[in-house]
């Protein structure tokens, strides 16, 4: 993992950092460059919630490099509670637990092996919401 | 492009066989394939190609080498012509005959030269899964470990949830995938698979399992684009190209307003349908990009098809076969021919010159005389849509 390209994604991975816009009410996590027409009033930094619930997921058995230390493991689409759909890990849940709708809430974990240069890269996954 | 545009047309078309080549090179394969296309023009003067465009989408990845438009034309012996990669990833070779279509028409070359080529073995699955995730969002998407398979097996467990299938539904396309690639000598998989095969299947991707996976493999494809002027002076029939179009969508699946419709997917096929003065009811036989059964699925639905929810009950009832309504995959598809990546594209317009000159041998479609292809970059990020008019 490149360092300078972590760093510029903690503030989305570390607190789930996004933003609103003030005319539509979007919400969206990471941050996006402004598109044509749009000025940085446009939006507003939101620090989201991290409630939300599943959308849809899949158990991945063939896995990129840099993670196959944590294969098999869960990915998903979270539908946040402010309305973004976002990526992420699930983690602290059996396979034959999880389902469409199931409510789910933010955790900071590890998300690449180290590598060879070492570096920790952590951020966000989901997990169930223990009741 | 417009109604007036000059005609461009398929005057060769040619491929190596798809498979796990460890003996040959990127460029031994994109030679053998040129070489097979012009061994259908033998009148051609091969310096008449005014330009080469190579597809690709995982050449500095998995085969080590940049600056493919040079190497891969000077591999095939054309040296000196303007050449130029283009990626967009599985959709580079939709993208590219797009490119050569355009410049015929425009009357910037006479003769042009698509090559879709991908050397994938040289590599282990690993550093694969992570250049075929480069498709998709690599800082909101790619770091959680995504890969593109994973992508679509989200969408299959959303679809499933939405319209009430279980994954026995999708087991329709390998089964008729493989079906036909039994058929194609240049398969990858010439065998044919049972329902209950597909559904004792390991699995790869929750709800995705083995055998609704494609396997990427390597191979070479290449076709010859000309104008009217020149496909006039050959014998035989003629393969116009009746419409062309590519369309994009926004790379991060969770921006999109409904991430089931496949929006790129339907706006190219309507363009390239209406610059072909055609419509969907005129399409006789199919290539999509079908590396699972959703994703065929998918595309089949936003393009307008079939209605939503109900593609994989048609497919059931025997509408992608060959003598179905919208056969689909008939030398095997991704599945079963081989997934080529970036040269998927090219390969799907081997086997519709095929259908379309009536020499597809046992998974012909009779009577074919209208073919679609489309290939998608990602999860529909790029969408390029082909439409081939036998004459």
């Amino acid at each position: 993992m490149d360092i300078a390209r972590h760093w510029r994604g903690h503030p989305a991975r570390y607190r789930l950092q996004g933003e609103r816009n003030r005319n539509t009410g979007e919400v969206r996590v990471p941050p996006h460059p402004l598109a044509l027409g749009e000025t940085p009033d446009t939006w507003e930094p939101l620090k989201l919630s991290g409630r939300g619930e599943i959308y849809s997921f899949s158990v991945l058995r063939q896995v990129p490099e840099g993670y196959e230390l944590f294969a098999p493991y869960p990915i998903a689409l979270v539908r946040l509670e402010e309305g973004a759909l976002i990526t992420a890990q699930l983690t602290d849940c059996a396979e034959a637990d999880l389902e469409i709708g199931m409510p789910v809430e933010m955790v900071t974990r590890q998300l690449v092996d180290t590598g060879a240069d070492g570096v920790l890269v952590y951020g966000y996954k989901f997990r169930p919401v223990v009741q | 492009m417009n109604k007036t545009s000059a005609n461009a047309y398929i005057i060769g078309a040619g491929a190596t066989q798809v498979g796990e080549h460890f003996v040959r090179s990127l460029a031994d394969l994109s030679s053998e394939a040129v070489r097979n296309a012009f061994a259908q023009v033998p009148q051609l003067d091969a310096r008449h190609v005014g330009m080469v465009y190579v597809a690709n989408a995982l050449g500095e990845m998995m085969a080590s080498q940049g600056q493919l438009g040079p190497y891969l034309a000077a591999a095939a012996g054309l040296v000196g012509v303007p050449a130029l990669r283009i990626e967009a990833a599985g959709a580079s070779s939709g993208v590219a005959l797009h490119q050569a279509v355009q410049a015929v028409q425009a009357g910037a070359c006479a003769v042009a030269v698509v090559i879709g080529a991908e050397k994938i073995t040289d590599r282990l699955d690993a550093p694969l899964e992570a250049g075929l995730a480069l498709a998709a969002d690599a800082e909101a998407e790619g770091i959680h470990g995504v890969t593109l398979t994973g992508q679509w097996a989200l969408l299959m467990r959303r679809y499933m949830h939405e319209h009430g299938y279980s994954m026995d539904a999708f087991a329709p396309f390998p089964v008729n995938a493989h079906a036909n690639a039994a058929k194609n000598a240049q398969a990858l998989y010439r065998f044919a698979i049972s329902a209950d095969k597909y559904r004792k299947a390991n699995p790869i991707a929750s709800p995705l399992n083995m055998l609704d996976c494609s396997t990427v493999a390597d191979g070479a494809a290449a076709v010859i684009v000309a104008s009217e002027a020149i496909a006039r002076e050959l014998p035989g029939p003629r393969i116009r190209v009746a419409g062309t179009s590519v369309a994009t969508d926004t790379p991060t699946l969770g921006a999109r307003r409904d991430p089931l419709d496949l929006v790129a997917a339907r706006t190219s096929a309507q363009a390239a349908l209406s610059q072909a003065q055609l419509s969907l009811q005129d399409v006789q036989v199919l290539e999509l990009c079908d590396p699972h059964g959703i994703a065929a699925v998918l595309a089949l639905e936003s393009m307008g098809f079939y209605e939503r929810g109900t593609a994989p009950r048609e497919a059931a009832d025997g509408a992608i076969s060959p003598t179905g309504r919208t056969p689909l995959a008939t030398a095997g598809g991704y599945k079963a021919r081989g997934d080529v990546a970036g040269a998927s594209g090219i390969y799907q317009v081997v086997e519709l010159v095929r259908q379309l000159t009536g020499k597809a041998g046992p998974t012909q479609v009779a009577g074919a005389r209208v073919a679609l292809a489309q290939v998608l970059g990602g999860v529909g990020v790029t969408a390029a849509t082909t439409l081939l008019v036998g004459e």
